[in-house]
């Protein structure tokens, strides 16, 4: 019997393809990312973190989205990619 | 008649196409031998019987491979190929032409100077299906997916998360092919490139979920469109979808294409029950989903969410209108197809069976606006009215243009920013103090739509509130459908 064949309707991306950076053993010598996604009071909570993560010797580098409602800018994405080790996004609501 | 002349691959000289059924090949065949006598190089493909015409060695074209590929659609059919590419074609027999083009006076003795041919073999029904998707399904590009024997086609389809909790089509080649007459767009051309995923999203992507969505072949120019307008960066389907907010994009179509492919916007338009309208929503909706990746519980983080994000789509009834319709009224030419996409969150119907002047009803159609998002917000949520025809007819009886109603709207959904602020009525919901000087009004320029739409029958309209608007949130967009 002949294979039923469907046409993949999605954009192919399989979950193979996409494999997660593994997560840093430890932030020592690393750069953290701080990104702020312009919700209200997402900066206190990252204000927080901030402070918790520079008491502990790691380097800090803070950036914003100009707004929630849209993905983040490609220049944006490649500077978070280009000078941070790691990325906290702060949700908030 | 297209000939893909890069694709036919046949040798340089001549080529002709014929099938025994076909009286006037029968005819032609003492001219194939006279060709071949001439020493004229020939080649013929035969479509059904192998062994005809007799006494020229014909080709075996009964899997009609070649005749496919050489766009044949007369038998005869006579092409000159010169360098891999066809330089001359004719249909049918006509001794002028083929003397001029085989260079062999006096072709053809005891026929008539003219004779009609056939239909190619490759144009019968059922074999036109089956060339298509043996043939024609090697221009698709997207990747295959096989089922199981044992797996039943439409849980397969639910399992890999392909639809929106209804039933979906299972897109086969022959559909998406058929999908595609729809449309004289190329399959491989990137109609958007759809959040949130941010994917490249070609025609054959779009025709595909049609196809899933239920869509017949001639709606596909209006999902395209559809799909064109979600993806600007004013519509942002991005923010629609990921917004708490219930929104989801509403389609409004206008022009001729609504009627030709029998689009409801009448009675129960913005309801079930019309093929169109369904389907053409929920396409765009499942292009977001599949190929954009937008998912419930993902990207889309509605506390609620509406109904319509199944689909809402439905054209505006034109010729009952008293006034000109929203694609013209945003800038297309009368008479052009178009859709404009609306970040709506649901349908609010208002009632109004008493006013019988165009003042009276304005104030209760703006006493009701006022409630959109919330009675104490104010310009930074839009909404569109759909006005019934039998409260259209109150305006038209008045002498009310549509700039005469938004104008009238526009006064009375001012309101004093203290009753608007913060706090103010004892709701901490509002307007900030900063915002809340002198009057405000509800909406700002251009955030309220009026389309006409609805039964004959009902004293009543609707309103559809809308999301965050402008730059921050969304714009409506309209872009004009191209066929």
């Amino acid at each position: 019997m002949t294979p039923r064949q469907l046409l993949d309707p999605t954009s192919e991306r399989g979950p193979a393809d996409r494999p997660r950076t593994p997560r840093p053993e430890s932030l020592q010598g690393l750069t953290v990312g701080l990104l702020d996604i312009a919700k209200p009071r997402g900066d206190v909570f990252l204000d927080r973190l901030h402070e918790l993560l520079s008491a502990r010797g790691v380097e800090v580098l803070r950036f914003r989205k100009p707004t929630y409602t849209k993905p983040a800018p490609i220049d944006l994405r490649r500077e978070i990619a280009v000078r941070c080790d790691a990325v906290v996004e702060a949700l908030a609501d | 008649m297209v000939i893909y002349a890069s694709h036919v691959g046949l040798p340089d000289g001549y080529a002709v196409f014929v099938k025994a059924s076909c009286p006037t090949c029968r005819e032609v065949a003492p001219v194939l031998r006279r060709l071949r006598e001439a020493g004229v190089p020939v080649s013929v493909y035969t479509q059904d019987d192998p062994s005809f015409p007799s006494g020229v060695e014909a080709i075996d074209d009964t899997d009609l491979h070649r005749s496919y590929e050489a766009g044949v659609e007369i038998v005869p059919t006579l092409l000159r190929v010169t360098g891999g590419a066809v330089a001359e074609t004719l249909q049918g027999w006509l001794r002028a032409d083929w003397e001029r083009v085989t260079g062999v006076p006096g072709l053809g003795d005891g026929l008539p100077d003219h004779r009609a041919g056939c239909a190619s073999r490759t144009l019968d029904p059922e074999v036109a299906e089956m060339l298509a998707v043996r043939l024609g399904a090697r221009r698709l590009a997207a990747r295959r997916v096989e089922l199981g024997d044992l797996e039943d086609e439409a849980e397969a389809m639910f399992e890999r998360g392909w639809t929106d909790g209804l039933p979906v089509v299972p897109p086969t080649p022959a559909r998406v092919l058929r999908m595609l007459e729809g449309t004289s767009r190329h399959p491989e051309e990137v109609v958007a490139v759809v959040p949130p995923d941010l994917v490249d999203c070609t025609v054959e992507k779009v025709a595909i979920n049609a196809v899933l969505a239920g869509c017949r072949p001639e709606y596909l120019p209006v999902v395209l469109a559809a799909v064109e307008a979600a993806c600007t960066d004013e519509f942002n389907v991005h923010g629609v979808l990921a917004t708490t907010w219930s929104a989801g994009p509403v389609v409004i179509v206008n022009g001729p294409i609504a009627a030709r492919v029998g689009m409801n916007s009448g009675g129960n338009a913005l309801g079930q029950g019309n093929r169109a309208n369904a389907t053409i929503g929920r396409a765009l909706q499942l292009v977001v989903r599949n190929v954009g990746g937008g998912r419930p519980g993902g990207v889309d983080r509605a506390t609620h969410g509406n109904p319509g994000k199944y689909t809402f789509c439905f054209a505006e009834d034109e010729q009952r209108s008293p006034w000109e319709p929203l694609a013209v009224e945003r800038g297309l030419a009368p008479g052009r197809s178009a859709v404009t996409l609306f970040a709506g969150s649901g349908l609010q119907p208002v009632v109004d069976q008493l006013s019988r002047t165009p003042e009276s009803l304005a104030r209760s159609l703006a006493a009701s606006l006022q409630a959109v998002a919330h009675p104490k917000q104010a310009l930074a949520w839009d909404a569109l009215l759909v006005v019934s025809p039998e409260h259209a007819r109150v305006f038209r009886e008045g002498g009310w243009s549509k700039a005469r109603l938004r104008q009238e709207l526009d006064g009375l959904l001012r309101r004093p920013g203290a009753e608007l602020a913060r706090g103010a009525g004892g709701i901490a919901e509002g307007i900030p103090a900063a915002l809340a000087d002198g009057e405000v009004s509800k909406f700002r320029p251009g955030g309220l739509l009026i389309v006409h739409a609805g039964g004959t029958a009902g004293l009543f309209s609707a309103i559809i509130g809308g999301w965050v608007s402008g730059a921050l949130g969304s714009e409506p967009v309209t872009r004009e459908v191209r066929e």
